[in-house]
């Protein structure tokens, strides 16, 4: 201790405790900072609640609850196509291979932060069954048989229920008396005609993505879909995403101003992203129907036409459609053959996004350009495109833009004249330097156009400025969601979920016959785009692409 | 502590300012989060890491322990930053002070290779911010000053208890 301050603790004589004021002032002398502290929460709050939230702070609607558990009479699937989607959508359902149980369940043992199988078995029982499963693979047929019995969703050691019977064709499945509904999972080339065969049998449809394979089939489904009256749900499994819901009040609200430029985009880049599937060993031509796997011949005809009517014999094959080929089973979607690309595979979950945020509905005209210019394998699809959708009478452009060889995130930007929206599980929300709307406020500083003036969080209610950097970061990463819903929902769990309670109650499911219908054209007319060099154009009145 | 009257007028001023500094952060974090009413302490501490990363996880996984540690961590806060503000219960505020630094610091310990979702703002090796202000807590544990300027001068007189509890 220095002598001066050794000096002045020597001359700091004891207080005399009869000295009231000066103790009571001791006592309070840093009550006053609680006076600051206190001023200053009321004037942080005031300037973030107030003036940072334009003053149009609002609370969402609320939205519907996910549907309760289901009661009543027990509703019979019939699932068609085991492939990975087929294995995924039969999860959502309820129903999980044991095999894959299995590894699950090994994974928690070893990594107590690995709650797949935890999850799983937290998802609800939608009180239905799996009574018929259709594969034209023997492995697949014979997985899918063991994901319907395991009605305990549990590992290899578990207990069964009831098998499903395995049909090797699709019309004995959709024929079968203990089939109430069916999800078709399969290559393109057979979506449209399985819908129409199931619906004419009056089994209620949920399909995977694209609607068609080819334009004219995309009339036929829906009319078979509409006249049968059964329940049909498209698998844009996004419809259940909850920012994709609030984006849409935002929208409707005005936040952004008028809308001129959708940007939305895929980005992947490995070869499992660009469909370079793996060869699954037993496969032969001795398990694996290939006459069946080939497609709907009216279909293929009408493929063909189209192809040799516009000079695009290019895209066909290239090997002939009867030669047996593992690599066009399990890597259908790298041909024309089978697929519809990256417009039917990937275009459509981002166009039926923006038609579910936005109800763009089927674009006026559809230019694309790309090529294969990284996976160069011998496939006809591009792994880079880019499409672009014109809507005049909506004053409006979405384009589309993807490369399965970068995995730069670019996402989904809506661009209005007041403000600008990055759609993802969350919402950012940055007003634009010039817009109108908020001149006002941005030059008076209240608005700062380079800061997200509107955040919002999956889960929660309201709308506010003050959702922290750090909550915004978490959310981002899936975290909050977790917690506010008190448990994770998989989208593809929600979207089979609506679709069964819209068969027990009669509801209309989010993605029915007339957005898929709209989704399949929009995709028809970048793919076609593409292949003519061309652009393409809606007429409205005719319904048909010219 | 009974070196109450030994501080020069330098030390005590330099020793209250300090202790209001760590009272106003602690405050102003609890009233933060006591203001937000979806404010959940989940995300931290699922981003936990370290030895005793798995254990802060598990609490987060279970929704009673959480809705628990979300009161108990704004409120601690809170009445901590306030009681350090005032001068009141000077000593369990320190204490309490360590005792919540020294949760978030197992919590996200700065371990060469720790890597976190929302990292402190700047570098550390194994020393990082909470450890400063522990430290911090730390000598005004030792050289408490409540008890000369705040309420802890009133109550030392009137509720001998907390003396005698080591409470102040």
């Amino acid at each position: 201790m220095a002598t001066d301050e050794r000096k002045n603790i020597e001359t700091h004589p004891q207080e005399p405790q009869s000295n009231g004021r000066r103790n009571l002032i001791k006592t309070l002398a840093s009550i006053p900072v609680l006076g600051a502290l206190g001023l200053g929460v009321y004037a942080k709050t005031k300037y973030d609640t107030e003036a940072r939230s334009l003053g149009t702070n609002f609370t969402f609607n609320s939205r519907p609850p996910v549907p309760a558990v289901m009661e009543g009479k027990q509703i019979r699937i019939g699932l068609i196509g085991f492939g990975i989607r087929g294995k995924q959508l039969m999860r959502g359902l309820g129903f999980a291979e044991p095999q894959y149980l299995q590894t699950l369940i090994e994974a928690a043992k070893t990594d107590k932060k690995d709650s797949r199988y935890q999850q799983f078995c937290q998802q609800d029982d939608l009180n239905i069954s799996i009574t018929a499963v259709c594969d034209i693979f023997d492995i697949y047929g014979d997985d899918a048989i063991l994901a319907g019995a395991n009605v305990e969703r549990e590992g290899l050691s578990g207990k069964f229920g009831a098998a499903p019977k395995r049909y090797r064709n699709y019309l004995q499945l959709i024929a079968a008396d203990d089939v109430d509904a069916v999800v078709i999972a399969t290559p393109d080339q057979w979506h449209s005609t399985m819908a129409i065969a199931a619906a004419a049998a009056g089994k209620h449809v949920y399909v995977e993505k694209p609607l068609s394979w080819t334009v004219p089939e995309t009339y036929r489904v829906r009319e078979a879909v509409k006249q049968s009256g059964v329940v049909f749900q498209l698998g844009h499994q996004g419809r259940q995403t909850d920012s994709y819901v609030r984006a849409k009040e935002i929208i409707d609200r005005g936040i952004l101003g008028k809308i001129s430029l959708i940007e939305v985009c895929t980005n992947r880049n490995d070869p499992n992203g660009a469909w370079v599937y793996p060869i699954i060993d037993g496969a032969s031509p001795q398990s694996i129907d290939w006459k069946q796997f080939d497609g709907p011949e009216e279909c293929i005809k009408e493929y063909i036409d189209y192809m040799t009517t516009n000079k695009l014999e290019r895209f066909l094959g290239p090997e002939p459609r009867d030669q047996f080929s593992l690599e066009r089973f399990f890597r259908w979607r790298c041909w024309w053959d089978y697929s519809t690309g990256l417009s039917g595979d990937l275009l459509t979950h981002e166009y039926d996004a923006i038609n579910q945020i936005m109800g763009v509905g089927i674009p006026h005209s559809a230019s694309s350009s790309g090529g294969v210019y990284f996976f160069k394998d011998g496939r006809t699809v591009p792994d880079v495109l880019q499409t672009t959708f014109e809507f005049p009478d909506k004053d409006l452009t979405m384009l589309y833009s993807a490369t399965l060889a970068s995995n730069r995130p670019r996402g989904k930007v809506i661009m209005g004249h007041d403000a600008q929206m990055e759609v993802s599980n969350t919402l950012i929300v940055k007003a634009d330097q010039a817009s109108t709307q908020y001149k006002d406020k941005i030059s008076k500083g209240i608005i700062k156009p380079d800061e997200p003036f509107y955040t919002y969080i999956p889960g929660q209610n309201d709308v506010d400025a003050i959702t922290s950097a750090t909550e915004l970061y978490f959310a981002q990463r899936g975290l909050l969601y977790t917690y506010v819903d008190g448990k994770r929902y998989d989208t593809t769990h929600l979207h089979l979920r609506e679709w069964i309670h819209s068969i027990r109650t009669g509801s209309k499911p989010s993605c029915d016959i007339d957005s898929a219908f709209e989704e399949a054209m929009a995709a028809h007319m970048g793919t076609r785009a593409y292949l003519e060099g061309r652009t393409k154009y809606w007429d409205k009145d005719k319904e048909e692409i010219v | 502590m009974t070196t109450n009257n030994s501080y020069s007028t330098p030390q005590l001023c330099a020793l209250v300012l300090f202790r209001l500094c760590v009272g106003w952060h602690f405050a102003y974090e609890g009233i933060v989060k006591i203001l937000k009413p979806n404010w959940t302490s989940y995300p931290y501490l699922m981003d936990s890491g370290g030895f005793l990363g798995d254990f802060f996880k598990e609490m987060a996984g279970n929704a009673t322990i959480l809705q628990y540690i979300n009161i108990l961590n704004e409120w601690s806060l809170l009445l901590i930053g306030l009681g350090l503000i005032t001068g009141t219960l000077g000593r369990l505020s320190s204490m309490g002070a360590l005792l919540l630094l020294g949760f978030y610091t197992l919590s996200h310990p700065s371990y060469i290779g720790a890597s976190y979702m929302m990292p402190f703002e700047g570098s550390y090796l194994w020393i990082d911010k909470n450890i400063v202000e522990m430290a911090g807590i730390l000598v005004l544990l030792l050289f408490p000053t409540s008890q000369i300027i705040g309420i802890d001068r009133f109550l030392k007189k009137t509720v001998p208890l907390f003396s005698k509890l080591k409470l102040i």
